[in-house]
């Protein structure tokens, strides 16, 4: 410790460095790792082996999958008994890809468990994949692979599956030497050298693009490599130059002559996040070279300690991730309870276990701690296929909303039901009866909204706006027939042809009669006899009556002179006096037809009085009709007709005669000093000698 | 209302901040969009040439969800393809996005949400302008809307602090409450610890009493929005009543000084309160006479503008005043009122109900003679059979047949029904609907609609004291209690049940009158609020109306607050009237 440089060695004229060794390699590894496809998990994770694979032509020696720890401990292994493997792969999760010459690739977790696999494309099957890569995105991590078609095929997320096929490059005789996947603003292509010329492949075209400053003499490219954030990128040429610039090709950093021709075994970038100092590291069978101006590699900084807790997680050290978190004093839900949870849904897959034990033991240690999801440990559970587990799990959720999902997985529909409903999520509810209207047949969707009022009124709702042909069977279904006449009167309306609305209102006359509704009946009879006479009318008289209410088609009768006819229908529809009086009136009124109203007025005592007759000449300006009506109206009314009219003295007069002394002050209050004078002075009178007594 | 007597009622809360909160996120969501060039109303369909990208800002309606994807689809039919991005407020509904895939165009658009839940219309005023609430609810038995109400008593308790107490009647307002404390349990810790603003919430469906919306209103609010309408807090007013060719539009809040001091009051007095303020702008006019230029300068730049506003303001709301009074005597109002007083009293049944079957026989309006039957209907806890046949015979034959299905509707809520045997609820009839109440119990709630309840408004009114008992006129000049808006006549019943119980804390000794309104009452204190009557927010009452509240009410509890040295807030799912009531339940042709 007396000399901290001693061990710092110059590079360059600046720099200096030190090799440390870390810690040594556990395993004892047998064949040399160039006979394996290898692959290292980014941030110091695991590193995954398959041996013998390139000796696979020996028969029945099956190669081996081994997963090692960052420092070389087993961590497990399993016979790889799939088909020829191409590529080895981490995504960001620490799962392993494995990628297969058919195009299937298989998901291992890091224990060698399988989970899951999924194909990149039909076309792949025959062609084979010659060449894979995986990379990372900020959408996830993505796989590349090139057909033995000379195509292109990417997916940018495997978790979100979508394959895409990219454009052919022209006079692609054999493989490209080397080829690396980009991603620049947001776009995801692959760029690739054919001899001296460099093609980027995006969604729709193939452009060839060129390195800014690189020396003529560098010749065709042999390696590339893109840096871990996609922004800079590396050419090795056969002249032994490495370009260094930024992976838009917009900007060249530095090129560097190795002296070394052949292409190196490995070539990666070396850089600290938001560091100006970049550099490349190349290897060669025997030499390692760093160009640039720095080599320094840091990465645990973004490694969040989330993401370490989940790596503790991923690799079962529960008890240690726990200490952790309470040791750093993180708060609950980001620290306990999310490792109690997965430590839950471990548990789960414990299949030497009953049911009971296992709902008891993880109820026991997560009780009703903050941010535990019992739906998810249950979901966890279902996917074992251990339903009765899920079920049992479940009872501990205290949100019945979110027990709704894996219900309707576990195809326990009603039940999820029942808990939307009690959630008091429409929303939920209307999820749960979609699902159960595509499960069920028709009958027995009906007969289980039947039972569930709220989602049978929400469902209703719905068919209102949208399926008016379901509500119908839905109303049938529980004989409901006033909805029924009620849906088939709306349905007349939209009808434009009378004939199309006759026919809906029997329709509805006929479910109203099933519904013992008399008055709906009765209404919706008289409304047919009124269509089909507004239909003789309109043909007759050449003018529209339909929509008009009885009312309006009376009145409008009397307007164009057809008296007789209005008779007719005042008697056929026995409309009650009083509205047919008031009506004619009005129309006569209208109409100017002041002879035909004296007439109507002297046709019998009015049912409705003389006031209105007054009313409607006043209405209509004419106050000489009003006046011949004014005497015939009622004492208690005179005052007020005879105001109407304009003639004070008369309604003084009445006003007097009735000794009323309200009336009196009404009259007066009409009077005009300048021209009433007599009148008023006649009141005044009156009124005093009524106070008087 | 811990402390009887006159005091200056404190400030409400600044809702402001809602307003801020709701434009920055839309301002954000419309970030995300680029550039918006034009602006259209849902209803009017875009000209085909338009923008490369549509974005609808839109309420959760199927009826609009079918506008899009019509609009979707039309372009894909010509071969024309954009980006659509839909915004719905304040949330989105599942079953939208059925009707989107139904349609087929659900990969087609992108969907957002504006979380906008409350709109101050004024400075005690929040309204959530959902009229369809009220028919979704009430009518459909539609739960959608509950949701929404929880997320706004969320978002005020976050703003403004734990409430202190809580009370409310109503099934709605039980399962909203409920719900609402479900989200505050899910996330709590965002309120706590703020200083309380609200000291009470009172939440009342509009069930409990609709009588009330059913009156003509005769404050001068209630009669401008019956005349004119109110719309989000402003009103048109046509060429009738600016005395020009064009239709003036008015904000009509407490930032208006002429508005602001009538809008209270009976419409009796506001003519003279008009005519006293032309005479004193009158006379600030006339300061000008003897000015030297020095304040002659000082009056045009301070004084002249503010007056000038002053009397535009005013002279509008003369020319509106007149409006209402011609409209008025033409429709025979002091009729309408006196029979309108008499079912609210309980007198001359069979006069009331002669003067219904004239106005329908004379085709007055449709919506005001469905409102008198609806009035008649629940005073008297139904019509009797002849009089329900005949009137509604009469209707059909006067407006048209359609209406049949709007009888229906009245029935099926409970407006206009037929009275049945058997005066007041059964044993059984409440023990149901107890029972409904519990969200839970789902099998039984669609009952409710079949379970028309009686509105037992007679019993109801005769224990509360709805109707003042008169000695003398009623000086509307110098209102002695909540009867003065309609007249000294009756005094509404939500702003009465509100009083009372503010008054006991409680529901203690209202028992009779909950049995008799169907029971669904309920009562919380939040355990973390210090009973502190020396708070401020002790004396501001957040009133909670699920299905609308209208001006009248507005204007009585703005008086009890006056009166008892409180500050009434109000929270409403809508403006409502009768006519907008009525509105609501006729069913429109096809």
């Amino acid at each position: 410790m007396d000399c901290y440089t001693a061990n710092w060695n110059p590079l360059g004229e600046e720099t200096f460095y030190r090799k440390l060794e870390l810690y040594s390699m556990e395993w004892g590894l047998r064949e040399d790792l160039r006979d394996c496809v290898v692959a290292a998990a980014p941030y110091g994770g695991p590193i995954a082996l398959l041996r013998n694979s390139r000796r696979d032509k020996i028969p029945g020696a099956r190669p081996l999958l081994e997963i090692y720890s960052s420092s070389g401990l087993l961590l497990a292994s399993v016979p790889w008994k799939s088909g020829r493997l191409v590529h080895l792969g981490w995504t960001a999760g620490e799962d392993l890809l494995c990628i297969q010459e058919d195009g299937t690739v298989l998901v291992y977790n890091l224990f060698c468990e399988f989970k899951r696999h999924f194909s990149m494309g039909n076309e792949v099957l025959q062609n084979h994949v010659l060449e894979a890569q995986v990379f990372h995105t900020e959408f996830g991590t993505g796989v590349a692979i090139l057909t033995g078609a000379l195509r292109f095929s990417l997916a940018t997320n495997i978790d979100d599956l979508k394959l895409r096929r990219l454009p052919e490059v022209p006079g692609l005789q054999k493989p490209p030497p080397c080829w690396a996947v980009l991603s620049q603003d947001r776009v995801t292509m692959v760029l690739l050298a054919v001899g001296q010329e460099l093609f980027l492949l995006d969604n729709t075209s193939c452009s060839v693009v060129s390195p800014p400053g690189l020396s003529p003499s560098a010749g065709p490219f042999l390696h590339m490599a893109v840096s871990f954030t996609h922004r800079h990128l590396a050419l090795f040429s056969d002249s032994g130059t490495v370009w260094m610039g930024t992976a838009s090709l917009k900007e060249k950093f530095c090129e560097f002559n190795t002296g070394i021709r052949s292409p190196p075994k490995q070539m990666v970038w070396c850089t600290r996040p938001r560091s100006r100092q970049r550099a490349v590291v190349l290897a060669w069978e025997r030499q390692l070279m760093v160009v640039g101006n720095s080599s320094e590699c840091i990465r645990y900084k973004q490694l969040t300690i989330e993401v370490l807790l989940d790596r503790l997680v991923l690799r079962r050290l529960y008890p240690l991730a726990i200490r952790i978190c309470e040791f750093l004093r993180l708060p609950e839900i980001q620290g306990v309870s999310r490792i109690l949870a997965h430590w839950a849904c471990y548990k789960v897959q414990q299949k030497d276990k009953s049911d009971e034990e296992v709902a008891q033991a993880i109820n026991q240690k997560l009780g009703d701690t903050a941010g535990i999801s019992y739906s998810d440990i249950a979901t966890r559970a279902y996917d074992c296929g251990r339903a009765e587990l899920a079920i049992k799990l479940l009872e501990y959720e205290p949100r019945s909303g979110e027990q709704v999902p894996l219900l309707l997985k576990m195809k326990r529909s009603k039940l999820a039901l029942g808990k939307a409903i009690e959630s008091g999520d429409t929303d939920l509810v209307y999820t749960v009866v979609l699902h159960l209207k595509n499960e069920l047949n028709r009958g027995t969707f009906f007969m289980t909204l039947q039972n569930q009022p709220v989602a049978l009124s929400l469902y209703r709702q719905f068919c209102r706006h949208q399926e008016r042909e379901t509500l119908k069977d839905l109303y049938n279904q529980d004989d409901n027939h006033q909805e029924l006449g009620n849906l088939h009167v709306q349905g007349g309306y939209c009808e434009q042809r009378i004939e199309g609305r006759v026919a809906a209102l029997q329709n509805a006359l006929d479910e109203f009669y099933k519904a013992k509704n008399d008055f709906a009946a009765k209404a919706t009879e008289e409304q047919i006899k009124l269509l089909r006479l507004q239909r003789h009318l309109q043909e007759e008289l050449d003018k529209p009556y339909l929509d008009l209410s009885l009312h309006d088609t009376v009145a409008t009768l009397i307007l164009d002179g057809h008296h007789k006819r209005a008779e007719q229908l005042y008697r056929d529809f026995r409309i009650p006096d009083k509205r047919y009086w008031w009506l004619k009136i009005n129309a006569l009124a209208t109409r100017g037809d002041w002879e035909e109203m004296e007439k109507f007025s002297k046709s019998k005592k009015s049912p409705i009085g003389y006031l209105p007759f007054v009313e409607v000449a006043v209405k209509h300006h004419n106050r000489y009709e009003a006046k011949k009506y004014a005497p015939r109206v009622p004492p208690e009314q005179r005052v007020k007709a005879f105001v109407l009219v304009g003639d004070l003295e008369q309604a003084a007069e009445a006003a007097i005669e009735r000794k009323n002394e309200a009336e009196m002050s009404l009259v007066l209050a009409r009077c005009s000093a300048g021209t009433d004078g007599a009148v008023a002075e006649k009141l005044n009178r009156a009124r005093a000698q009524l106070l008087k007594k | 209302m811990a402390l009887a007597g006159r005091h200056d009622a404190p400030e409400p809360p600044d809702f402001g901040i809602l307003k801020r909160l709701a434009r920055d996120q839309l301002v954000y969501l419309l970030e995300q969009q680029h550039d918006v060039d034009k602006l259209y109303k849902v209803e009017t369909r875009p000209g085909p040439g338009a923008s490369d990208q549509f974005c609808f800002l839109v309420r959760p309606r199927v009826r609009t969800m079918r506008f899009i994807a019509d609009i979707v689809n039309a372009d894909k039919m010509s071969g024309r393809s954009r980006k659509y991005k839909i915004i719905f407020s304040p949330q989105k509904f599942y079953a939208c996005e059925m009707v989107l895939e139904e349609e087929g165009v659900f990969g087609d658009v992108t969907c957002d949400e504006w979380s906008f839940y409350l709109l101050p219309l004024d400075e005690d005023i929040i309204s959530m302008e959902l009229p369809e609430f009220f028919r979704d609810y009430f009518l459909e038995g539609d739960h959608r809307w509950i949701n929404p109400i929880a997320r706004a008593l969320q978002l005020l308790n976050s703003l403004y602090g734990p409430f202190g107490k809580t009370y409310g009647i109503g099934r709605c307002a039980k399962m909203s409450y409920e719900l609402w404390r479900d989200l505050e349990e899910e996330n709590e810790s965002e309120g706590q610890g703020r200083k309380p603003e609200i000291g009470h919430v009172f939440l009342t469906d509009r069930d409990m009493d609709y009588v009330t919306a059913l009156c003509s209103q005769v404050v001068y609010e209630g009669i401008v929005d019956d005349t004119f309408r109110i719309k989000c807090g402003s009103v048109d007013f046509g060429p009738d009543v600016t005395s020009s060719d064009k239709s003036i539009k008015v904000l009509l809040n407490s930032q208006d000084k002429v508005f602001s001091q009538i809008r209270n009051e009976h419409f009796s007095s506001v003519f003279g309160l008009l005519s006293q303020k032309s005479r004193n702008l009158q006379a600030q006019y006339d300061r000008r006479r003897g000015m030297d230029i020095k304040q002659m300068k000082d009056f045009v730049s301070q004084e002249l503008k503010g007056l000038k506003q002053e009397h535009r303001l005013l002279s509008l709301h003369i020319g509106a005043c007149e409006f209402i009074m011609k409209k008025k005597t033409k429709q025979d109002f002091q009729e309408t009122i006196k029979a309108e007083h008499s079912l609210l009293e309980g007198f001359d049944i069979r006069e009331s109900t002669s003067f219904i079957e004239e106005h329908i026989d004379r085709q007055v309006s449709p919506i005001e003679s469905l409102r008198l039957m609806c009035l008649l209907s629940i005073t008297e806890n139904g019509l009797i059979p002849k009089d329900y046949r005949s009137l509604k015979t009469q209707y059909l034959q006067s407006y048209g047949p359609e209406h049949l299905l709007t009888f229906h509707n009245l029935k099926r809520i409970g407006l206009l029904t037929e009275q049945s045997a058997g005066e007041t609820l059964t044993a059984v009839e409440s023990k149901v609907s107890k029972l409904v109440t519990d969200r839970a119990a789902g099998k039984i709630t669609d009952a409710f609609n079949s379970l028309a309840r009686k509105s037992n408004f007679r019993a109801i009114s005769k224990k509360l004291g709805l109707i003042p008992r008169l000695d003398g006129e009623y000086d509307l000049k110098m209102p002695r209690d909540m009867a003065y808006v309609f007249g000294g006549a009756y005094m509404p019943l939500s702003c009465k049940i509100i009083e009372q119980v503010l008054e006991r804390r409680g529901w203690q000794g209202l028992e009779e009158v909950v049995r008799l309104l169907n029971g669904n009452e309920f009562s919380a204190s939040d355990s973390t609020v210090e009973d502190n009557p020396a708070w401020e927010s002790q004396r501001v009452v957040l009133a909670v109306f699920l299905g609308g509240c209208t001006f009248s009410e507005i204007a009585a509890l703005r008086f009890l607050g006056k009166e008892r040295g409180c500050k009434f807030i109000f929270l409403t799912t809508a403006i409502t009237n009768s006519a907008r009531m009525m509105e609501a339940m006729i069913e429109a042709k096809a």
